[in-house]
């Protein structure tokens, strides 16, 4: 029997799960059912809903947390920021830039006076506010920064740490829309070595066109992209001990794509219950709202904003970018309880870095370190976690970290994803308990 | 073991060779330009694309505008100062609505840039100089919609079009010249009292040495205190004395008053900086897999090596590699993922298509994640197996059917009608009394198109395909063999 013919009949006798594994990796078929592979201890533990999702927004250029979650309550704040600290609630709007929304008297901190959205959540208990997230010797290039928040590794190498999740919790078979992502380009974070992501711009250009060229296309194109074996060039055959050829890598992506293309296309074809802003991302999480509702067996979705680099003139801009997030996440969430997919569902919310504590000549802020990450969702412990960042004991005019991001990794994992956090994080990090202890 | 960098033997130097040289220092050719190329022998063909000997494109950019966001005149700004003071709010508006028309028409021009830039990739003559511009956007990456100047993005094109096979120094210094980047990075605002560290840092970390590659976070400060003061006028440099920092500083293990080409010449001094620009080059024009063989590592040294020895000029250093006998190994052939601009030219220029509609394909390169004029960030695009996940395939494949066929899931689109003679392909097959042999037409095209022997399952399914629709060989026979060719996925490697 050649390659392909096993490979077909494979994907019509067990699915796609499978087939989408030996499309490269012939040979790895027969170990992975001998259970060779993988680590039994990481398997998804008996008993625990396979219908909990994460949705990780990600915001990007370094999210100016002291104007997000505002420490009014501490002079020094207004002395670093003489032009563009936001005022305490209850003062009277200067120049058009309104007071901060209450958040905690008593810990003196606000939100800023755009994040209506989020202080409704907050109101009603749905959000949690973890202060001062960073990691040691913090790195202020966006890029190491991301990677460093996306491999969750200090050293920002290797892939991702969802990627790691699902690698570890799907016994080394990938399935092939575990996490999707809504953009171009799939970020590191979903990246695995088995587990690959899904990501797209607009569902409608999910699918190849050629056939309607004409009928008889179909059936070729189906068996060039979703039955691999002896495909494409002569030579070389899979071998799981040696890294994937690009060829290789080609032909598993293009079956992913139709596998993917199938059931994506029918979720998201549906209209959302409740209207969404029109900004961008409020327009991803759109999406990942329809296919929630669709009941994909997506675990992981990731949505994520630009624009927070704000190193000049960031009033404006900054609280246009605090208004299209704080409504889009108040949007998303409103679905999300409409369509009664709300207690599956918890929301991260991540930057890269903060910024510095001192506002710069150009009355914008340069690249900083610790800030605030946002969980969202009726799961979660709702209130403020954490000590805010003193602004006098700074470490070179930056905050000093006072909750490490991979602990909240840990408990993200361990309390919602109900999964062990060391192998995947290689590490053992403190978990804060973000998460009720019912969750 | 042999020195994976002499000169490949000239006997061979084959077709599929001549292919690979056109793909990978160019957007490759058709099936009588590789011939052409392959004809002139290695050293020719090299120098030929090397030495920009073809035609170059007539047209400039000379047409765009270089004033439309000029800034205020003297008088506009008293304009506005008195509407302000005396609250003379219909003035007020009406210089932000000029304002917001100045904007939009900058925006229509840098899409009409785009348009520009990629039927210039089309039709050049010079594919290698495209080529190397493409390369330099990606390494000094900008973006317009951080910078919002559409002429300052035109005048980086051409200073890095202008030294893209030159020598990096020139670059280096043209950059910390060049208003865009200084806009991008922030150095308008790099001032002696309040220096901002951006363009220092990435000079440094994604420029010249690369990360971590031997310099500190004090190298940085003291760097950013070298760049004080330069920034722009209106669309020129400006040397701003006033806010240039001309105190003591200690770069790089050297001390002295540095300026910002001192401190470019202190990087450039650096082995790691030839090293970075050796292991970038190689990245984009002979391997992008995720390992570096042994070949490969010893290629990058010695290529660090032949920019050493040239001073940092590229053209000599570019000859030895598309020389090399590694640049044609095996284990680099269809190594590189295409770019989405190199499938979408290569596509058009190797098959023979038309271009139909400019405005799509640059439409179909945002949507596969290459917007040219703007990178993703200040690192350009990451390449390699970025460029591909499960949405990108199909937009990748269905863009080759609307260059074969006009037919597009966008809708209707210009050129979508225009004629395709895809027969130019298999015309060299013709045996003496004009007749084809469809199983040889099936083979020969699918090794063109892929650059490659196909696998036999590969070419068993073409020819099932071209049965089941009686078997003769014909042009639109052929637009579908190609559309079926061109969805598999090693396609995408070139």
């Amino acid at each position: 029997m050649n390659d392909s013919a096993f490979t077909r009949r494979l994907f019509l006798e067990r699915g796609c799960m499978l087939a989408s594994l030996a499309a490269t990796v012939p040979g790895f078929i027969e170990r992975s059912a001998l259970g060779v592979l993988g680590d039994p201890a990481l398997a998804s533990q008996p008993g625990i809903p396979e219908e909990r999702v994460l949705v990780i927004v990600q915001l990007g250029g370094g999210n100016d947390g002291l104007n997000t979650v505002v420490p009014f309550g501490a002079d020094e704040y207004y002395r670093a920021r003489p032009q563009i600290g936001i005022r305490a609630p209850g003062a009277a709007a200067q120049n058009g830039q309104a007071a901060a929304l209450l958040l905690d008297q008593a810990r003196g901190l606000g939100l800023h006076p755009n994040l209506t959205g989020l202080k409704e959540l907050y109101d009603e208990g749905l959000l949690q506010v973890v202060q001062g997230v960073g990691y040691p010797n913090p790195n202020r290039s966006h890029f190491t920064s991301m990677d460093i928040w996306q491999t969750g590794r200090l050293d920002a190498k290797g892939n991702g740490w969802i990627g790691r999740y699902f690698d570890n919790q799907c016994n080394g078979t990938p399935m092939p829309e575990a996490a999707v992502a809504i953009g171009r380009n799939a970020p590191i974070a979903l990246e695995g070595d088995v587990q690959k992501p899904v990501a797209f711009e607009s569902a409608s250009l999910f699918r190849w066109n050629g056939q309607d060229l004409h009928p008889s296309l179909q059936a070729p194109y189906d068996r060039i992209n979703r039955a691999a074996g002896d495909g494409g060039f002569a030579g070389r055959a899979g071998d799981p001990a040696k890294a994937e050829t690009q060829k290789e890598f080609l032909m598993r992506t293009a079956l992913d794509a139709q596998v993917s293309s199938d059931r994506i296309r029918a979720a998201v074809a549906k209209k959302p219950l409740v209207e969404y802003p029109n900004h961008a991302l409020a327009q991803q999480l759109r999406l990942v709202g329809a296919m929630i509702r669709d009941g994909m067996p997506t675990r992981v979705y990731y949505a994520s904003m630009g624009g927070f680099d704000t190193h000049g003139g960031q009033l404006g801009p900054h609280g246009n970018l605090m208004r299209a997030f704080g409504d889009s996440i108040r949007a998303f969430q409103r679905d999300l309880k409409e369509s009664g997919h709300d207690a599956r569902v918890t929301t991260m919310v991540f930057s890269e870095f903060g910024r510095r504590v001192k506002q710069n000549a150009s009355g914008g802020t340069d690249h900083g370190t610790a800030a605030p990450v946002f969980l969202v969702g009726p799961s979660v412990r709702p209130g403020v976690f954490g000590h805010h960042p003193s602004l006098t004991d700074l470490d070179q005019g930056d905050l000093k970290h006072g909750v490490d991001f991979r602990s909240v990794y840990a408990s993200v994992l361990e309390d919602w994803l109900k999964a062990p956090s060391e192998k995947v994080l290689r590490g053992s990090f403190q978990n804060p308990r973000l998460f009720k202890p019912t969750a | 073991m042999g020195n994976p960098f002499q000169p490949l033997p000239d006997k061979e130097f084959d077709y599929l060779a001549a292919q690979h040289l056109l793909n990978r220092a160019g957007f490759g050719g058709t099936p009588s330009q590789v011939r052409a190329l392959q004809a002139l022998g290695l050293d020719d063909a090299v120098d030929y694309l090397v030495d920009f000997k073809g035609e170059r494109v007539a047209n400039d950019g000379f047409e765009f505008k270089s004033d439309i966001l000029r800034e205020q005149t003297p008088e506009e700004r008293e304009t506005l100062r008195r509407a302000r003071a005396t609250g003379d709010a219909e003035t007020i508006a009406r210089i932000e609505r000029e304002r917001q028309m100045r904007q939009n028409a900058d925006r229509a021009q840098i899409a009409e840039m785009k348009r520009w830039w990629l039927a210039r990739m089309i039709e050049t003559g010079r594919p290698l100089q495209e080529k190397l511009t493409l390369f330099w956007h990606g390494h000094f990456a900008t973006g317009y919609r951080t910078i919002e100047n559409s002429w300052h993005m035109l005048m980086q094109n051409g200073m890095l079009r202008s030294n893209c096979a030159g020598g990096f120094a020139t670059l280096a210094r043209g950059i910390i010249s060049d208003p865009a980047m200084l806009k991008y990075l922030d150095n308008d605002e790099n001032r002696k009292a309040s220096p901002n560290e951006n363009l220092a840092r990435e000079l440094l970390e994604l420029f010249t040495l690369g990360e971590g590659n031997g310099y500190s976070e004090r190298d940085i400060k003291e760097g950013a205190r070298a760049l004080t003061g330069r920034t722009f006028r209106g669309n020129e440099f400006f040397f701003d004395r006033s806010q240039h920092d001309g105190g003591g500083k200690q770069i790089l293990r050297r001390s002295g008053n540095f300026g910002g080409d001192d401190f470019v010449s202190i990087i450039l001094e650096q082995p790691a900086c030839s090293r970075f620009i050796a292991w970038k080059l190689y990245r984009f024009f002979v391997s992008d897999a995720p390992t570096v063989t042994r070949d490969g590592a010893e290629t990058i040294e010695r290529l660090a090596k032949a920019l050493r020895e040239a001073r940092s000029e590229l053209r000599p250093a570019l000859r030895a590699l598309f020389r090399s006998q590694h640049f044609y190994a095996l284990e680099n052939r269809q190594a590189i993922v295409k770019s989405p601009t190199q499938l979408i030219v290569q596509t058009v220029r190797g098959l023979g298509t038309p271009a139909r509609s400019v405005d799509r394909l640059v439409e179909a390169g945002d949507l596969m994640g290459q917007e040219l004029f703007q990178p993703p960030s200040v690192k350009g695009w990451p390449g390699g197996r970025s460029w591909i996940n499960t949405a990108t395939m199909f937009t990748r494949q269905n863009t080759a059917v609307f260059l074969i066929t006009g037919r597009s899931t966008r809708g209707p689109a210009s050129g979508a009608d225009e004629p395709y003679d895809a027969m130019q392909l298999v015309e060299h097959l013709r045996g003496a009394g004009g007749a084809l042999d469809p199983r040889e037409c099936i083979r020969s095209v699918a090794a063109f198109a892929l650059g490659a022997e196909p696998g036999p399952a590969r070419v068993a399914e073409l020819e099932d395909y071209l049965d089941g629709l009686g078997g003769r060989i014909d042009n639109d026979r052929m637009k579908a063999l190609l559309c079926l060719i061109t969805a598999m996925p090693e396609y995408q490697l070139c």
